[in-house]
């Protein structure tokens, strides 16, 4: 009974952590950017689709899908108002461009939850569900709301894959990963690809947070917790290697699970966080990273 | 030219009049009130306004002495190392007489060391943690300035008890627990007390779950819950509100929720859970529609016309607050902080909550508020179809304790 209680449960919130850190890790892997802006983004979206469905009685469908049109824009302002800028500036030394992008992200990120919080308060908000109820797997009474997510994760990582590997588009951002210069030399503009991995990031990061939404819950307070817990997981699996990320998503998920049902719910961060110390220490690079 | 200078002139006299128009009203000096609070939160959001509400009235009716009070409001957005630097602008630059401070434990054990270092009288109105008072019997003379206007986490589990025994013992023949709280500052003497008043209401503690505020699946916790068979789940939850309840729901968890949960409070909260709060029930000082004292709706409706939304919980006892500094000014005579302490000390007064007096030098949470029959006894309220309604005390209460139809009360079972 426990068994299938820690299977079932381990599983749907790792897909959630699965999906919100793919996006994260793409434009790792496309563009160089770690973006810390991503807690903010996924929340953005997420109060979004609340709002739409609590100011302007929209339903479920569409408020999901207005907080992913309210994403995707704050990812490409993300973008265009603290990427871009920096990449292209003459002044700011080639070398030094990456810390500066990530106190940019990190700033961006902090303006977006200070403006919902304005706006919204800093109360938890939660999307309106699209299924309800209960359904009983295994003597397990699991809420339908719980298997929804894992399912909507999974079919958004399986078209990126599909995207990624059988379009003609998608095998240009893949090659954009691994040699930015040589897809130049092949005639393919670097920005295009730039702005299409910006699409999809944005896309991912939403429905993460819309997801997360309707299963807990999200604040402006919980930026700051979804950013590092992307980034946590991105670290462990390898910057930039997708696999490596869902894999890493699904350790975190079930060590955090088992812990909180074997141990004590107190703790049940503290292995996971352990287990990245452990990887630094033996191998820098994460478990399946490729720099 | 000749024109424009003219006008100037005017204006400038007109200016002049009207300056010595409210001088010739208030002749002396204003008392400056200082209110430091967090403008994002939903419950810090309403102590400026609240206090301001206060002194407008106060003003509105000659003042203290012939003394206007005046509100200065800094926000610290949440932080107590802003909170700090806005008390000391408070005191050395704008010359506050006395500071309204926050609804985090957090901030006002970090302002209460700099209430005692500038001499200057500060109160709670929303802060909970038993070290505050504590401090204060620890070494008097040097923190009596500090006031604590809310209720401490001990004696809030002391208030949930008196309605656990009413409503569960007596009404619903509940005979078990299991207390449920956040890992906080706050929840430490909150959850000591659970333990000790909750066997002597009838109720039998049987696990006791403290969980990290970061928690993202509430799950394993209900479901370890489930497994011990309580009749009830006594909660300690403020930081965290929105996440357990709606996965309480979510999951259909039979077990009613019954204790502290701040933000359920509020009045966004049935919005903010889209209606997963229903059946929760939660204590609390002050509630919609519900009379504690003769001056409980005239608050809350002059807040409503004023400021379009209803105050929350410290927004009372922050209007309570500048009313009590007045008060204690006019007995004083004067602003000087060790008399202020003393006439703050005599304090009797019936305000939106309740009776207010503070526990005299001597008692081990010296100036805390008195709480129990005669002074503030709470109430227990329950979401019931995206209304906060009273059910407990019996001579407050509007309607009947009711749940949705995913819990089975045990006598039902």
């Amino acid at each position: 009974m426990l068994f299938w209680q820690i299977l079932i449960d381990g599983f749907a919130i790792s897909a959630l952590y699965a999906l919100g850190a793919t996006g994260f890790t793409l434009i790792f892997g496309v563009s160089g950017v770690l973006n810390l802006s991503h807690g903010a983004v996924m929340v953005a979206a997420a109060v979004a689709a609340w709002a739409l469905a609590g100011y302007l009685h929209a339903d479920p469908y569409m408020s999901a899908l207005g907080g992913v049109l309210v994403g995707v824009v704050l990812a490409f302002a993300t973008y265009f108002v603290t990427v871009r800028p920096i990449q292209r500036s003459p002044r700011i030394a080639e070398a030094e461009k990456e810390i500066f992008i990530l106190t940019a992200t990190l700033l961006w990120g902090i303006i977006i939850s200070e403006t919902i919080a304005y706006f919204f308060t800093n109360n938890a908000k939660t999307v309106l569900p699209i299924v309800e109820g209960v359904v009983t797997v295994l003597g397990v009474r699991t809420p339908t709301n719980e298997f929804f997510p894992a399912v909507i994760c999974w079919v958004a990582i399986g078209l990126l894959w599909l995207l990624v590997n059988k379009t003609r588009h998608g095998k240009a951002v893949l090659a954009a990963s691994m040699n930015p210069r040589g897809v130049t030399l092949l005639g393919i503009e670097l920005t295009h690809i730039h702005l299409a991995v910006w699409l999809i990031y944005g896309v991912l990061a939403s429905i993460a947070g819309i997801l997360l939404g309707m299963f807990l819950g999200v604040s402006s307070y919980s930026v700051g917790p979804l950013t590092a817990s992307a980034f946590s997981i991105v670290v462990l699996g390898g910057l930039g290697s997708v696999s490596g990320s869902l894999i890493a998503a699904y350790v975190v998920g079930y060590l955090e699970t088992v812990t909180a049902y074997m141990v004590s719910p107190a703790y049940r961060t503290i292995p996971s966080l352990l287990l990245l110390v452990i990887v630094m220490y033996l191998r820098p690079q994460g478990l399946f990273g490729r720099r | 030219m000749r024109k424009h200078f003219l006008h100037l002139l005017s204006c400038a006299a007109v200016a002049c009049c009207s300056l010595f128009a409210t001088t010739a009203a208030f002749g002396a000096d204003p008392i400056k009130i200082g209110v430091i609070s967090e403008a994002q939160a939903v419950a810090g959001s309403s102590i400026g306004p609240a206090a301001q509400l206060a002194a407008d009235e106060i003003n509105a009716k000659g003042g203290v002495n012939g003394r206007k009070v005046e509100i200065v409001v800094y926000d610290n957005h949440s932080s107590a190392a802003e909170s700090v630097r806005a008390f000391q602008r408070a005191v050395n630059e704008d010359k506050v007489n006395a500071v309204i401070a926050s609804y985090i434990s957090e901030v006002v054990l970090a302002l209460e060391p700099w209430a005692a270092r500038l001499k200057t009288v500060m109160i709670t109105p929303g802060a909970a943690s038993d070290v505050i008072t504590q401090n204060i019997a620890k070494d008097y003379e040097h923190n009596k300035y500090t006031f604590h206007g809310y209720l401490t986490s001990s004696a809030l589990a002391g208030l949930v008890c008196d309605a656990a025994k009413d409503l569960l013992v007596t009404g619903e023949k509940m005979k078990s627990a299991v207390i449920m709280s956040e890992d906080a500052a706050w929840t430490t003497p909150l959850d000591q007390g659970y333990e000790t008043c909750l066997p002597k209401t009838g109720l039998k503690v049987l696990d006791h779950i403290r969980f990290s505020p970061d928690t993202t699946d509430f799950t394993p916790i209900f479901s370890k819950i489930e497994s011990l068979k309580p009749d009830v789940i006594i909660t300690g939850i403020s930081h965290v509100g929105t996440q357990p309840t709606v996965q309480w729901k979510s999951q259909q968890v039979p077990i009613p929720m019954f204790g502290i949960s701040s933000q359920a409070t509020n009045s966004t909260f049935w919005k903010d859970t889209n209606g997963a709060t229903e059946g929760v029930l939660y204590q609390a000082v002050s509630g919609p529609g519900v009379a504690v004292t003769p001056k409980t709706l005239p608050f809350v409706d002059a807040f409503v016309k004023k400021y379009g939304n209803t105050p929350s919980y410290a927004g009372y006892t922050s209007y309570d607050e500048v009313y009590m500094i007045a008060d204690a000014v006019r007995r004083a005579g004067s602003t000087n902080s060790d008399k202020l302490v003393d006439a703050m000390e005599k304090t009797d007064y019936v305000g939106t909550i309740g009776r207010v007096a503070f526990k005299p030098k001597g008692d081990p949470h010296v100036h805390g508020l008195k709480t129990g029959a005669g002074y503030i006894t709470g109430l227990m309220l329950q979401w019931q179809d995206g209304k906060q309604v009273n059910v407990w005390p019996k001579q407050l209460a509007v309607g009947k304790v009711k749940f949705p139809s995913f819990v089975k009360l045990s006598s039902a079972r």
